[in-house]
């Protein structure tokens, strides 16, 4: 218990109220008249105010609480739900986030503020309340008393109250009745008695929870509200929303049915307790994954252990624990995985932005949300999406009229999705805009020297040429692209998630970039070479083919490190000199093939000793700039093998090639 | 100003169980490790809640709470108990002697942040 900080807690709950507001806004946009947005939003500002009031984020809370207050007006029908008031709830989502983190610019929140009691005013004025069949009312009717000698055993009746308004639409008469005459009076008694309707989706439990202190000491009665229709209570079995218009007949309802599910104020914590999920810091997860590590390595020691001796007992036990460690490798890599919901989610925000800025509109579809990828990919793949994204807005999509004039619907279509193959999972951004103009990358190209003109290129290795640094086909900078990183950044990252990009265009129909990302980055199939004295792993998706160099061809070469491949020219690196083992070269010796999409080059190994699950371990702080190399594994034998970073290698070995041709 | 919390219980790591979560709910926590200590304390300064434990010793929680009552000052003042299991009748006593609410062990802290919040006045 004494582990635990509830700010921090609290800032994560913050997050994720603000996300799920969020979300309600850019779903509002769409859909104004919504009643369960609407509701939705104020509950999760609701919250927030309350819990920042709670943890000391006082700003918070009073910045929220005219957010609060403006969705409340909404909520009772009083304020319409405009664009222009989404659009503000969403900055004021973002000044939130920024008071959360306890950096926020004064000047913003009272702009924001500003802004939003405009977009309330323009909202209140028009008047036309309720432009959707009205919600049927739900709700109760109470009668409450307190013993007399509540308040003077610490019961404070405006709380209780305050509770109540806290749980929906609260009207309250207090009954006087029985006040008693002055002189028989107990000023320290409570005296007074409550009447109150409450409107909303609401549990008797709430209710009951209100007054959970005084309850056996009071008189309560607690009874539903009349519904307005009769059909409404027939519907109603949990998540579908009763919304009905009609004669309002009073039938009176049995307590169960109206409010069975999604009982009140919806907290975080009710959220959670519904899955029975358990929150886990991620950092207990990478522990855990070490460790498994260690087991897998421990097992694989075990194993050749076994299989050396003759003991057959030990033999079977050694094998039960290669198969339990197997699958608890496998349930740990599960445990890691999040869906790309997490991810795509954030995006909406973004198109809903970027309509605004590029004055198009744009429509955002998302599939496959459900396709789970490690936390750590997810996390590494926001930047390069916004990149991709906002370039597909910019540059991809047409203005309004020029769709129409190219025979297309005005708004454009930007299409997410996500599935998994194998053990890569393939993020498709796809946009139904004027594609590629490959004549124009051509014309880039060939004015930064990156080909000759007139030299012959596909078209495949002309759009691939978008990838180079520092090539940008964006005529005139725009807010938007050009911020400095290009899509060679992109592809970097890309690449240091060991994944691939790929682009195809079809002029006047669009473009679509294709990310192959491995699902997970803390094991990897790799193959285990061995160079002089030294093992090395190196990641198997990157390997296109095994090749044999002779001690005769190696001599042919003159030194010039370079082989013909299939009429290709391809560099190779001869790694003992690279790693300066100063060991004699094998015989036969062999080249791996890698490549990066883009660019190969051989590596030359000693010997190919063959596939090996490789459990990556990060190299130690002191370690990490080391280039040429992404991590270590420890294999079976408990020696210590390096996993090559191939793109890294690749860079390394151009300069070098270069020298070397210069110097001849 | 945060509301200023009595928490009475001869268990110290209890003790700070709740002054770490009231504090984090920014609170103010006095502690005090028994009836006696409790009492005086609570005489002493009005605290604006007192949460506190019944069974322990020197002086138990029943007996600290009739005594509060007695005093005019501490009328209004919230109280809350804690019992290690749903005992009615120790609750109906505990009532009895004037507390306002109660709170079973185990419980987390957002449980007793939620109680602290209900019975102090916002």
């Amino acid at each position: 218990m004494s582990g635990e900080d509830p700010t921090a807690a609290f800032r994560i709950e913050a997050g994720e109220l603000l996300e799920q507001v969020e979300q309600g806004l850019l779903d509002l946009g769409h859909r104004l008249d919504d009643m369960n947005l609407v509701n939705a939003v104020f509950r999760g500002l609701h919250t927030l105010k309350g819990s920042g009031a709670m943890f000391g984020f006082d700003k918070l809370a009073a910045f929220t609480h005219h957010c609060e207050t403006a969705f409340d007006r909404v909520r009772k029908g009083d304020v319409r739900a405009t664009p222009e008031l989404v659009s503000v709830i969403l900055s004021a989502g973002d000044h939130m986030r920024a008071l959360v983190e306890g950096d926020a610019p004064e000047a913003e929140g009272q702009a924001i503020l500003a802004r939003l009691a405009a977009a309330v005013d323009a909202a209140a004025g028009g008047g036309v309340a309720a432009p959707v069949a009205a919600p049927a009312r739900q709700g109760w009717n109470l009668s409450f008393r307190l013993p007399p000698d509540a308040m003077a055993n610490g019961t404070n009746p405006l709380a209780l109250l305050d509770e109540l308004r806290d749980l929906g639409e609260a009207t309250i008469v207090a009954r006087v009745d029985e006040i008693p005459a002055l002189a028989d009076l107990n000023p320290a008694d409570c005296v007074v008695g409550w009447d109150c309707t409450l409107i909303g989706d609401i549990s008797r439990e709430a209710i009951e929870d209100v007054f959970l202190f005084v309850m056996d000491d009071m008189e309560i009665t607690i009874t539903p509200l009349a519904v307005e229709e009769a059909v409404a209570v027939a519907v109603v079995d949990g998540a579908a929303p009763v919304v009905s218009a009609g004669a309002t007949a009073d039938i009176p309802v049995t307590d169960a049915p109206v409010v069975a599910n999604d009982a009140g104020p919806r907290t975080a914590a009710a959220a959670r307790s519904q899955g029975e999920h358990v929150r886990v810091p991620a950092e207990r997860l990478d522990e855990l994954m070490d460790r498994v590590g260690e087991l897998v390595i421990a097992q694989s020691r075990l194993s050749q252990l076994a299989g050396h001796g003759h003991d057959l007992s030990l033999r079977s036990v050694s094998e039960e624990i290669e198969r339990l460690a197997g699958e608890m490798r496998d349930t740990m890599m599960i445990l890691r995985m999040v869906p790309v919901s997490t991810l795509f989610g954030r995006f909406r925000r973004l198109i809903h932005d970027l309509a605004i800025e590029t004055g198009k509109t744009i429509e955002l579809v998302t599939e496959g949300e459900s396709t789970e990828v490690d936390k750590t990919v997810i996390e590494r793949l926001f930047d390069p999406l916004v990149h991709i994204i906002r370039n597909s807005c910019d540059h991809g999509l047409e203005r309004p009229e020029d769709r129409l004039a190219a025979g297309k619907s005005t708004s454009g279509l930007i299409r997410l999705s996500a599935h998994q193959a194998g053990g890569e999972v393939l993020i498709t951004i796809t946009d139904d805009g004027r594609g590629i103009d490959v004549e124009r990358v051509r014309a880039k190209a060939e004015a930064n020297g990156l080909i000759q003109p007139g030299q012959v290129v596909s078209e495949d290795e002309l759009l691939g040429l978008i990838f180079h640094p520092g090539f940008s086909t964006a005529a005139q900078v725009t807010n938007l692209s050009g911020r400095g990183v290009g899509m060679d950044v992109v592809k970097r990252t890309i690449e240091s998630l060991r994944g691939t990009i790929d682009v195809k265009s079809v002029p006047g129909q669009g473009s679509t970039i294709t990310l192959r990302i491995p699902l997970t980055l803390a094991i990897i199939d790799g193959l285990l070479v061995r160079v002089g004295e030294g093992r090395y792993v190196i990641p198997l998706a990157a390997v296109e083919e095994c090749l044999e160099l002779s001690l005769e061809e190696d001599l042919r070469s003159r030194g010039r490190s370079i082989i013909t491949l299939r009429e290709r020219l391809v560099p190779f690196v001869r790694l003992r000199d690279l790693f300066d083992t100063g060991t004699r070269p094998d015989t036969y010796q062999k080249i791996v093939v890698v490549g990066t999409g883009t660019e190969r080059v051989g590596l030359v190994v000693d010997q190919i000793i063959g596939n090996h699950q490789t459990v990556i371990k990060a190299m130690s702080p002191l370690h990490r700039n080391v280039a040429a190399f992404a991590g270590a594994t420890i294999l079976g034998d408990g020696s210590v093998a390096l996993i090559l970073d191939i793109a890294q290698l690749i860079a390394l070995s151009q300069p070098r090639e270069e020298r070397r041709l210069a110097a001849g | 100003m945060s509301a200023s919390i009595l928490t009475v219980d001869d268990s110290a790591s209890l003790r700070m169980a709740i002054r770490i979560a009231l504090t984090g709910a920014g609170y103010t926590v006095t502690e005090a490790a028994d009836g006696v200590e409790g009492l005086a304390k609570a005489t002493a300064t009005r605290f604006d809640l007192i949460v506190t434990d019944l069974n322990m010793p020197n002086m138990d929680g029943l007996q600290m709470i009739r005594a509060l009552r007695e005093q005019p000052a501490q009328a209004g003042v919230p109280i809350i108990f804690l019992t290690t299991e749903s005992d009615d009748a120790m609750k109906a006593q505990a009532k009895a002697a004037g507390a306002t609410g109660w709170l079973v062990k185990p419980f987390q802290p957002e449980q007793l942040i939620r109680v602290a919040q209900k019975v102090l006045a916002r």
